[in-house]
C-alpha cells in the first residue's frame, strides 16, 4: 500500500543519493533510484523522476560530477560520481542525521506515565 | 555562492540543458523497461510499469528546471510576456494609460529638475554654503538703496573678523554698454566690472587663459577682459586663439586674457534675465565718488555662523557711520546667504508648483487605479479560469502588479522624453527671469526621482486591482459575470470613493490655479503709468566729453532724423527705462528741515523733450521739457506724484524749488510709473532735462511707432547712421519686453499651475466618465427591463446624471474645504485677490459640476438608447 510508505523528509533524498554514490561508485539516475528503493526495502515513497532535481542540485553544489557513458547493457546513460567535496559533505550530513536519530530514539524511549492506552 | 552562479548559468542555457535532460530521462525509462522485460513482462507492460514508477515525466522536468534555474525570474518573464500580449490586445486602454502616465511623470520630472536646480542643489561655486550676500538697508526699493559706496566696502573688508574675504561688483553695469569696433559691424556688449578677488573668492577658474592680475586693477593700467562662455562660443566660434588678442571696446584697446567656463553664468545667478558678455577689472578710484554702486559678497570663515556675522556687522555699521558721515550710505548691512538671495524669492512659488504637479500624479494614479479596477472586473472570468487551472492566487496578484509596473515603466520612459524636451526648452528660454534656469536639465538625481515616483505610482494604482483579485473567489467570479448579477456592492463603493477623491483633488488644483490666474490678470491690468505697446528702445552712442551745447545739438538732430522715418510717430531719449536698470538720488525741498546727511530719495531719469508723450505717460500739472530749457535758462525738474507727496507732504509742489544735483524749479507733476515691478506701488521719481544734466547714466532712444519693428528697423538704422556713421544699431527692444520680463516668473508659475489644473480636471472627468459608463454597461439588463416596463429615455438619462452629480457634489464639498486651506497657504503669492475669492470658488464649482454632468451624460445617452430586447438577451 503506498500510504504505508515513508514520505521523504526535506533533504533526506540528497543524503541518500550521496551515500549511494559513495558506497557503490558511479551510477546512472535509474541505478541510483533502484538502489535507494532496494536498500530501503521498498519502504520509501519515491517517484523516480524526483531524483533528477536532487541530482542537478548536488551537481550545482559540486558535490557530485556527471558524465555521459555506456551502461552494462550498452545503453547510453549519464553517470554520476561523488566528488571530494561531496564526500566531506556526506560525512557532515551523516553525523547530523545520526545525532538526530539518536535524539528521536531517546525521546521516543521515554517511559509512559499512567500507562499507555 | 557557487550554486547561485550555477543557477544563473543554467538560466541562460535552458535549451541545451533541456535537451540533455530529455536524453537522460529517455535513457532512464529505457533502462527501467529493459529490466522489466528481463523480469518477464511484455514490452508494452514493461514500458507502462516503468512510466508508473517514474511518476510523471512533465512534473519531473518542471521540478528539475525549478531546482537548477531561477524560477522567480522565469515566472516574472512569463508575466511580462503575458502582459505585453494583453496590452497589445487592449490597445486603446494601453494608449490612454500610457499617455496619462507619461504626462504625469514627465511633468513631475521636469518640475523636479527645476526645483532641484533652483532650490535643492548648491550654487555652482566652491563651498557655496559660506557665501553671504550683503545689502544696504534703506526703506525704498531700487539698486541705489541696496548697494554700498567703495569706502564702505573697503572698510568692511579690512575690519571684519567673520569673513575670510569679501568681494564686489559694480551693480550699475547695465546702464552703459561697450561698443566693439574693428571687427566687422560695430556691436554692443555688456561688461561687468568686478573687484580683484571676485573670481578667486567664488572659486571660478577660467576654462582657457588666466584671471586678472594686480596691474590690471590699477588706474591707467593694462586693459583686460575675460569673455563669457556664451559670447566666446557664439561670437568667436569657440576659437581658443582669441586669448591674447586685443579688441577695440569704446575706442580703447583691451586684451582678452581668458574665457570663463560654461558653468559660470553671472546673469543666471545674480541678475536673472540679463546677460553679461564680458568681465573687466573695476578701478575702485574711478567710482569712489559715485555713492552707492557696489554689490558685496562675502565668504564666511569656516565654522562662523551667519548669525554671528550679522551681530558683528550690526556693531560695525554704526562705528563706520560715526567715522565717515560723508559717505552716502545707511551703513546698516543686511546679511543673507547667497542661496537665499538667489532663490529665496521664488521658493514659495516653486513649492506650490511642485505640490500641484504632485497632485497631478496622485490624480493620475487614482484614475489608473480606477481604469485597472474596471478592467480587472471585466477580466475576473479570466482570473477565475486561471485559478481553476491551478494558478496560485499570489501568482495572479503578481501578474496584476507586473502589469502595473510595466505600464508605469512605459509611462516613465515616455515621461522622461517629455521632461527632456521641457527642460531643454526652459534652459534655452531667455524670456523667463528666474535664476539658474539655464542650468536646468534632467540629471542623475532627476532620474532617481523619476524611478522613485514611478515605483510609487505603480504601487498606488496597481495595488487596488491586485487586492481585489486576491479577495475574490472563483465561484463568485465565474457565476457573477456568467449571468449578469448587478455589480458587487463593495466594489462599486470603492470605485466611487476613488472618483470622489479625484474630484476633490481636481477641486483643490482648480481653486489654486484660479486665484493665481486671477492675480496674474490683475497684475497685467495694473496701470503702469506708461504705454509699453508699440514703443521700442534702442541704445545709442554719444560723446561723453562733448560740451553741453554740442551734445544737445547732436541729440536734437538724432531725434529730428528719427522722427522723419516713415512709421515713427514720436522719438525721445532717456538714460534709463522703467522696469529695467534704475538708480536713485536724494533731493531736498528748499525750505524743509533735513538732518545733515538726510534727503528724500527718488529714482532719477534724465530725459529729452517729448519723453512723456513718447512713453505715453501722463502730465498731471504744469508743462514738460522743451529744447528751450538749456544751460542758460532756469534749471527745471519734473516730479511724479509720489515724489511730490513725499517732498512736499501734500502741498502743491508745482513751481517750488528742489535741490537734486542743483537747485531746480518744479515745472510739472507727472503720473506715477511702476519702477521696480508691476506689483509694487511706484516710488518717488524725478525727471531731469537732458539739456541741463551732465550726469547721464547712458542713452537710449525711445521710438513710438505705428508699424512693427522689422518695418522700421532699416529706416531707423539709416537715419542714425546719417548722424553718426559708426553707431551700432542692433537690439531693438520693445518696451513690452520689459513688462513681459518683469511678469515672467509669475507668468511661468501661473502657466504651470493652470496647465496642471486643467489636466487634473480632464483626468477627473475621465474618471467620472469611466465609472459611470462602466456601471451603466453592467446594468444593461436592468435598464432593458425598465425600458420594457415603460420607463422613458429621459427618466433613465436623468437617473444616471443624478448619480453622477451626487458623486461630483461629494467630491466638490470635500475639495472646497481643501481648496480653502490651500488658497490661504498661497495667500502671499496673490495680488489684489482674496484667498476666498468668490468668483474663483463659484467658477470652480460650476466648472466641475458642468464637466461632470457632461461626463455622465454621454453614458446616460448610450444607456437610454439601448434596445430592450437586445439588453435582455445580453450575456
Amino acid at each position: 500500500m503506498p500510504s504505508s510508505k515513508l514520505d521523504l523528509l526535506q533533504g533526506t533524498l540528497d543524503v541518500m543519493v550521496l551515500q549511494t554514490l559513495y558506497a557503490l561508485g558511479p551510477l546512472h539516475g535509474y541505478g541510483i533510484a533502484r538502489r535507494i528503493e532496494q536498500i530501503s526495502g521498498d519502504q520509501v515513497l519515491l517517484n523516480q523522476g524526483t531524483i533528477y532535481a536532487s541530482l542537478v542540485r548536488l551537481q550545482q553544489r559540486q558535490w557530485i560530477a556527471a558524465a555521459w557513458g555506456v551502461s552494462e547493457n550498452s545503453r547510453k546513460a549519464k553517470f554520476y560520481s561523488i566528488t571530494r567535496k561531496g564526500r566531506k559533505q556526506l560525512a557532515a550530513d551523516a553525523a547530523h542525521w545520526q545525532r538526530l536519530a539518536e535524539v528521536i530514539n531517546r525521546v521516543l524511549a521515554l517511559p509512559t506515565e499512567g500507562g499507555a492506552q | 555562492m557557487n550554486a547561485l552562479l550555477a543557477r544563473i548559468r543554467s538560466f541562460f542555457r535552458k535549451r541545451e540543458l533541456d535537451r540533455d535532460l530529455d536524453a537522460e530521462l529517455a535513457a532512464h525509462l529505457d533502462l527501467a523497461t529493459d529490466e522489466n522485460i528481463r523480469r518477464g513482462m511484455s514490452a508494452a507492460e514493461a514500458r507502462r510499469a516503468a512510466l508508473l514508477r517514474f511518476g510523471g515525466v512533465e512534473p519531473a522536468k518542471e521540478l528539475h528546471r525549478e531546482t537548477r534555474g531561477l524560477p522567480l525570474v522565469d515566472s516574472a518573464l512569463q508575466d511580462i510576456r503575458y502582459t505585453l500580449r494583453t496590452m497589445r490586445r487592449d490597445a486603446a486602454f494601453t494608449v490612454v494609460a500610457l499617455l496619462i502616465l507619461a504626462v504625469a511623470i514627465g511633468a513631475n520630472t521636469a518640475v523636479f529638475s527645476v526645483v532641484n536646480t533652483l532650490l535643492l542643489r548648491p550654487l555652482p561655486f566652491r563651498d557655496p554654503g559660506q557665501l553671504v550676500w550683503l545689502e544696504d538697508t534703506e526703506g525704498h526699493e531700487g539698486l541705489s538703496s541696496l548697494t554700498f559706496p567703495v569706502g564702505v566696502f573697503e572698510a568692511m573688508r579690512s575690519r571684519n573678523h567673520s569673513f575670510q574675504d569679501m568681494t564686489a561688483y559694480n551693480a550699475f553695469f547695465g546702464f552703459n554698454d561697450f561698443k566693439l569696433t574693428g571687427r566687422g559691424e560695430p556691436e554692443r556688449w555688456i561688461g561687468l566690472p568686478v573687484a580683484e578677488n571676485f573670481f578667486p573668492m567664488l572659486g571660478v577658474q577660467p576654462s582657457i587663459g588666466r584671471l586678472f592680475v594686480k596691474e590690471e586693477y590699477q588706474k591707467n593700467g593694462r586693459n583686460a577682459a575675460l569673455l563669457s562662455h556664451t559670447l566666446w562660443s557664439q561670437r568667436f566660434g569657440a576659437d581658443p586663439a582669441i586669448v591674447g588678442q586685443s579688441l577695440t571696446l569704446n575706442n580703447q584697446s583691451v586684451t582678452v586674457v581668458g574665457v570663463l567656463p560654461a558653468s559660470f553664468d553671472f546673469g543666471a545667478i545674480f541678475s536673472p534675465g540679463t546677460k553679461v558678455d564680458f568681465y573687466f577689472p573695476v578701478i575702485m578710484d574711478d567710482i569712489r565718488r559715485q555713492g552707492n554702486v557696489l554689490s558685496i559678497i562675502g565668504r564666511l570663515r569656516p565654522g562662523v555662523p551667519l548669525a554671528s556675522a550679522r551681530a558683528e556687522f550690526a556693531a560695525l555699521a554704526p562705528a563706520l557711520r560715526r567715522e565717515h558721515p560723508e559717505w552716502y550710505a545707511t551703513y546698516a548691512a543686511r546679511l543673507s546667504s547667497l542661496k537665499e538671495y538667489v532663490s529665496g524669492k521664488v521658493r514659495r512659488s516653486l513649492i506650490v508648483v511642485w505640490c500641484a504637479v504632485g497632485l497631478i500624479l496622485l490624480i493620475a494614479s487614482v484614475n489608473l487605479a480606477n481604469l485597472l479596477l474596471a478592467r480587472s472586473a471585466s477580466r475576473s472570468k479570466e482570473f477565475a479560469i486561471r485559478n481553476a487551472l491551478g494558478a496560485a492566487r499570489s501568482r495572479i496578484v503578481r501578474q496584476l502588479l507586473t502589469e502595473s509596473f510595466i505600464l508605469a515603466c512605459g509611462g516613465a520612459a515616455l515621461g522622461l522624453l517629455l521632461a527632456f524636451v521641457l527642460t531643454r526648452y526652459l534652459a534655452h528660454s531667455r524670456t523667463i527671469a528666474l535664476p539658474l534656469l539655464q542650468n536646468v536639465r534632467v540629471d542623475g538625481s532627476a532620474l532617481a526621482f523619476t524611478i522613485l515616483v514611478t515605483a510609487g505610482a505603480a504601487l498606488l494604482f496597481g495595488l487596488a486591482p491586485g487586492l481585489k483579485a486576491a479577495g475574490g473567489g472563483i465561484h463568485g467570479a465565474l457565476k457573477e459575470s456568467a449571468r449578469g448579477a448587478s455589480e458587487a456592492r463593495t466594489q462599486g463603493v470603492f470605485r466611487a470613493a476613488l472618483v470622489v477623491s479625484e474630484i476633490a483633488l481636481a477641486c483643490v488644483l482648480l481653486a489654486g490655479a484660479g486665484v493665481l490666474l486671477r492675480s496674474f490678470l490683475r497684475v497685467l491690468d495694473v496701470d503702469l503709468g506708461f504705454q509699453p505697446g508699440r514703443a521700442i528702445a534702442l541704445r545709442i552712442d554719444y560723446n561723453r566729453s562733448a560740451p553741453q551745447p554740442a551734445r544737445d545739438a547732436y541729440f536734437h538732430e538724432l531725434l529730428r532724423r528719427a522722427e522723419a522715418v516713415p512709421g515713427i510717430e514720436r522719438a525721445s531719449i532717456t538714460d534709463s527705462l522703467p522696469l529695467g536698470e534704475n538708480r536713485s538720488w536724494g533731493f531736498r525741498v528748499q525750505g524743509k528741515f533735513y538732518a545733515p546727511t538726510d534727503s528724500d530719495p527718488a529714482f532719477v531719469y534724465v530725459v529729452a523733450p517729448g519723453y512723456l508723450k513718447t512713453m505715453g505717460m501722463r502730465l498731471l500739472a504744469g508743462r514738460s521739457f522743451t529744447w528751450h530749457d538749456t544751460d542758460s535758462t532756469e534749471p527745471v525738474i519734473l516730479m511724479n506724484e509720489a515724489a511730490a507727496r513725499r517732498g512736499w507732504l501734500g502741498q502743491d509742489a508745482l513751481g517750488k524749488m528742489a535741490v537734486a544735483d542743483r537747485a531746480r524749479r518744479v515745472i510739472g507733476i507727472v503720473g506715477n510709473v511702476r519702477e521696480t515691478s508691476l506689483e509694487e506701488q511706484a516710488g518717488p521719481e524725478m525727471f531731469l532735462p537732458i539739456t541741463q544734466a551732465r550726469d547721464l547714466a547712458g542713452a537710449r532712444l525711445i521710438l513710438r511707432t505705428s508699424l512693427p519693428t522689422e518695418a522700421i528697423a532699416a529706416g531707423v538704422r539709416a537715419a542714425l547712421r546719417s548722424v553718426n556713421p559708426n553707431m551700432p544699431v542692433q537690439n531693438f527692444q520693445p518696451l513690452q519686453q520689459l513688462v513681459d520680463r518683469a511678469v515672467s516668473p509669475r507668468r511661468f508659475i501661473v502657466l504651470l499651475v493652470t496647465a496642471f489644473a486643467l489636466l487634473g480636471l480632464l483626468l477627473a472627468s475621465l474618471g467620472i466618465y469611466g465609472v459611470i459608463s462602466y456601471s451603466v454597461s453592467r446594468q444593461t439588463q436592468e435598464i432593458g427591463i425598465r425600458l420594457a416596463l415603460g420607463a422613458s429615455a429621459g427618466q433613465l438619462q436623468l437617473s444616471v446624471i443624478a448619480r453622477t452629480l451626487r458623486l461630483a457634489l461629494i467630491g466638490i464639498a470635500a475639495g472646497t474645504i481643501g481648496a480653502f486651506a490651500v488658497t490661504q497657504w498661497i495667500a502671499s503669492l496673490l495680488f489684489n485677490v482674496s484667498p476666498t475669492d468668490p468668483v474663483t470658488f463659484t467658477g470652480m464649482v460650476l466648472v466641475l459640476a458642468l464637466v461632470s454632468s457632461i461626463a455622465g451624460y454621454i453614458p446616460a445617452r448610450r444607456a437610454s438608447s439601448v434596445d430592450p430586447m437586445i439588453a435582455l438577451r445580453a450575456d
